[in-house]
């Protein structure tokens, strides 16, 4: 295997992981302040839908990206209210969200574009599409030079492979989801509602006896969850892929909590869990490459499930212990 | 003091969900175009309008009672089990195993043994996540998601590489043989003269479902260990006090969850397709919740919700066939059926007892 492939794998593990990651973040939000959320998943799902559907009739990505996060925090909302509001289970409040997006997409989708659940695929301006950086060996580049982009990344130096193929050419929304890592750790420990957050999340009444609210801490922690989230599902359909199809998540807002349990609630190691899985994503889809490596057939399932399964190992403790947050999944009643 | 009256508790409260989840379905179903009156009445007549229709109804019921009725024993120790999906898929693998591989005589003893290879196969798969919450205390609902996107991922290799029979194409086992075919509801009725189609799929694991329900009841409010089970689950450190053992009583409630998720198979995968197919569980883990949830945790409500809920998937089906309305329609109406009886609980609880307790005043 040559230098060239590793720098492609690479590359769409960044790509497959940029959704995971901006999930990721979300519920690092939310379970922060003590909420609970398995409901990534349908928020991501509705986003991608409201994003790729907008976004197809508008021709606009920016106004998709919008739509999708509004979807998105319309259901972070009724997590809130189901949560916070009227103290009910987190985790049913979650499942609902997950199954109700699953419905309602598709159920839209058919109404609006009647091709089966569907959204029209996206032209050219309703995707957010790859930017080149300066200096970077691109389409413009090949198509100047008259020959094929492959051919002319094979001749150039390793550095300039590994700066044309990883570091440029990614969407918009790749680097906002970077740039989203450092943002979150500040906001969490070098701000005084980072400071909160994390309190109400351990100890909401001594938060109340702050006099600091709650409910408000909580409803903007899940605020940003779902601002989040809707960044993620807009990736995934204007972005990753053009246009929405039913049940696009495939998963991806549960190997993003199984990322923030491995990260155990911090911001730079959920960047590193979701890359690592993002990784795991990017060899699935390239079994020939892990037949070299190896010198023998790696199970494709395997690799899908390897997510799942380190997580349950981080889980049980075997390797480092990941302690939630204290206050979790606990509705905050005030004493009287 | 009670602030209301159990009947309230128990009937009042999941029928004004049910209500709101029903209106509100209603509106969904007014704005793609379409008439709620028109779609209902498509639905009773698709799933109850005929033997065929409630042959659907009944076998999708008998799948929702084994799944249901998991997720209550779990939920009467205090725990969610959220991984009935694949605890059904192991299920399902038990069955394959067992009807593929041993020549059996009979349908009934073949039965016997199935159910009880899915039982272990479920239980098998629900004993990890239970070990991990008793003894390490790792989030049971966490493990379980884990564990059922683990159970997709064994099932698609065990499917495409070990069990797809020679020159097979698709991702499924080899048909089990004759002796195993279990009489549907068609062949048990006939002898008494009743006529029940013959295309439903409806059949003998309905009876098993159904005793099921009596036997979780009995465990539940009538042994030692429903006892310690109901304890445990209000309240964790009064059970200690009282001597209970935490790892054995979540242990034993997951288990038993997951034998009964497993024992779906002998529904959807003996019963039915009579061989072992990739899809095979159709999210039948999941609504188990919802049926939970819907039927109080009590097996008569789960079975009352069981049926409710295969009523709607044989009427989802029928509306997709006759309308423009997809089958997703279901899945809306199951989110908003969880939503309401589960998450949002207080929103109907709060405002209900206040009326209660005002009408109590006024008597006093």
């Amino acid at each position: 295997m040559d230098f060239l492939t590793l720098i492609q794998i690479f590359d769409s593990s960044v790509r497959l992981a940029t959704p995971l990651l901006l999930a990721c973040l979300a519920g690092l939000f939310s379970e922060r302040a003590g909420i609970f959320d398995i409901g990534l998943e349908g928020k991501m799902l509705m986003a991608a839908f409201f994003s790729a559907a907008i976004a197809a009739t508008t021709g606009n990505a920016w106004l998709g990206l919008l739509a999708g996060i509004g979807s998105s925090l319309v259901l972070a909302a009724l997590h809130g209210v189901a949560s916070i509001t009227f103290r009910g289970n987190q985790l049913i409040s979650g499942v609902a969200i997950n199954f109700l997006a699953v419905g309602l997409t598709v159920l839209i989708a058919q109404d609006w574009f009647q091709q089966g659940g569907r959204t029209p695929s996206l032209l050219d301006g309703g995707r957010f599409s790859p930017i080149e950086l300066p200096f970077a060996i691109g389409p413009t580049e090949a198509e100047a030079a008259g020959r094929p982009l492959s051919r002319l990344l094979a001749e150039a130096g390793p550095l300039q492979q590994a700066y044309s193929e990883l570091i440029s050419g990614h969407s918009v929304l790749v680097y906002l989801s970077l740039l989203a890592v450092p943002l979150t750790a500040w906001v969490l420990f070098g701000t005084r509602f980072g400071l909160r957050l994390r309190a109400v999340g351990e100890n909401p009444a001594a938060v109340d006896t702050a006099g600091v609210s709650v409910v408000g801490l909580r409803f903007a922690a899940v605020g940003i969850c779902g601002i989040l989230c809707g960044i993620a599902g807009a990736y995934l359909s204007t972005a990753l892929q053009a246009g929405f199809v039913k049940e696009m998540s495939a998963g991806r807002g549960f190997i993003a909590l199984a990322a923030l349990i491995f990260a155990k609630w911090r911001p730079w190691y959920a960047l590193g869990a979701c890359l690592l899985f993002g990784l795991f994503q990017a060899l699935e889809l390239r079994p020939d490459v892990l037949e070299a490596i190896f010198q023998t057939k790696i199970q494709g399932q395997l690799l899908g499930a390897l997510p799942y399964i380190m997580t349950v190992v981080i889980l049980a403790g075997f390797v480092g212990k990941a302690v939630p947050p204290k206050a979790g999944g606990e509705p905050y009643v005030k004493e009287r | 003091m009670e602030k209301m009256p159990k009947w309230a508790d128990v009937v009042l409260i999941p029928l004004i969900s049910l209500l709101l989840a029903a209106g509100l379905s209603a509106l969904v179903i007014l704005a793609i175009g379409e008439s709620p009156t028109e779609a209902l009445n498509l639905m009773i007549e698709g799933a109850l309008g005929s033997t065929y229709g409630w042959g659907y109804t009944l076998y999708y019921a008998t799948n929702f009672l084994f799944t249901g009725l998991a997720v209550a024993v779990a939920y009467h120790a205090g725990l969610f089990n959220i991984g009935g999906e694949g605890q059904a898929m192991l299920g399902g693998l038990g069955v394959a195993y067992a009807c593929l591989f041993i020549p059996w005589p009979h349908w009934t003893v073949a039965l016997l043994f199935a159910s009880v290879a899915a039982a272990l196969f479920g239980a098998a798969w629900a004993a990890i996540p239970a070990y991990l919450q008793a003894k390490r205390g790792s989030h049971v609902v966490i493990t379980t998601i884990m564990f059922n996107f683990i159970a997709a991922a064994l099932l698609n290799y065990m499917l495409v590489n070990i069990l797809k029979p020679e020159g097979g194409f698709d991702p499924a086992t080899a048909r089990f043989p004759d002796a195993v075919h279990l009489p549907s509801l068609h062949e048990i009725l006939l002898p008494l003269g009743i006529n029940f189609s013959k295309n439903a799929p409806a059949n003998v694991s309905l009876l098993v479902a159904l005793a099921a329900c009596v036997l979780v009841w009995l465990l539940i409010w009538r042994t030692w260990l429903g006892y310690e089970i109901r304890s445990y689950g209000k309240s964790e450190t009064g059970a200690r006090y009282a001597g209970m053992s935490p790892v054995k009583i979540t242990m034993i409630a997951m288990l038993i969850s997951g034998a009964l998720c497993g024992m779906m198979a002998i529904n959807n995968v003996m019963g039915e397709a009579e061989r072992l197919v990739l899809n095979a569980t159709e999210g039948a883990g999941f609504i188990g919740i919802a049926v939970a949830l819907m039927g109080r945790n009590h097996p008569f409500g789960v079975f009352l919700a069981a049926i409710l809920f295969g009523f709607l998937y044989q009427g989802g089906a029928e509306l997709a066939l006759w309308t423009s309305i997809p089958r997703e329609l279901i899945v809306v109406i199951q989110a908003l059926v969880i939503l309401f009886t589960g998450a949002l609980d207080n929103m109907v609880r709060m405002p209900l007892e206040k009326i209660f307790i005002a009408l109590r005043k006024e008597k006093a």
